[in-house]
């Protein structure tokens, strides 16, 4: 699937987006892959509360099942208007 | 309706205008403006967009379209900028346009406030002592709840 970061979540990580082939189950399973990655995404990951997550472009819980999901995205909370 | 996410400037006289026209059954339409502020202590010298494509457009057009449904609008528009933006700049837009001013103020204040926290979009202001990402405020989630 493909998993997207924004703001300073792609700061952290250093790529706007990234290929990633997992089996995980969950966001949070995907998320505990990534982090025992590189320190990089560690400290990316390190707080959940000060995070957002979109799955196939919807806002969702760290729970959402991953199954035929496209598209992840990690974002801070956002900001507009 | 009609939702933009566009890097260029807008002409909120034009913009507004086209609304306003060719809705006879239309009593009131209400306009919100957002400009991109100063700060008081460390100049701001540039306020940048960033936001997720495909993502924004979809969330804006559903924030549009509970709108219509819930305050009975005869029309909705949102217009929002991405990119580097500098202070006095006009960021985004709202037009409202329903048979009362109720409903119209109503569904502005709704629109602005789910664009504040639902739409996909984070702001990094520049100045001359360097660069932060603008935080998300409690008061924007806790403005959800009156809805």
């Amino acid at each position: 699937m493909e998993v997207l970061y924004f703001a300073w979540v792609r700061e952290r990580i250093g790529v706007p987006r990234e290929h990633v082939i997992t089996q995980a189950a969950t966001v949070a399973d995907l998320v505990a892959e990534l982090r025992a990655r590189e320190d990089r995404y560690d400290l990316a990951f390190s707080d959940l509360s000060s995070l957002r997550v979109a799955v196939d472009q919807e806002l969702a819980d760290f729970d959402a099942p991953l199954a035929g999901v496209r598209e992840v995205a990690f974002f801070p909370p956002m900001t507009g208007g | 309706m009609r939702i933009s996410v566009q890097e260029e400037a807008f002409d909120l006289g034009a913009v507004s205008t086209e609304f306003a026209s060719g809705h006879k059954d239309m009593g009131a339409i209400v306009t919100f403006t957002g400009i991109v502020r100063d700060l008081p202590d460390d100049p701001l010298q540039a306020m940048e967009i960033e936001h997720y494509p495909g993502m924004t457009e979809a969330a804006l057009r559903g924030m549009a379209e509970q709108a219509v449904e819930r305050f009975s609008l005869g029309d909705a528009l949102v217009i929002h900028r991405y990119g580097r933006l500098v202070p006095g700049e006009m960021i985004m837009m709202v037009a409202t346009a329903a048979p009362h001013r109720k409903d119209a103020f109503e569904a502005a204040e709704f629109l602005m406030d789910y664009l504040k926290s639902r739409a996909p979009f984070w702001k990094r202001e520049i100045t001359a002592t360097g660069s932060e990402w603008v935080e998300s405020k409690d008061e924007d989630e806790d403005a959800l709840t009156r809805w």
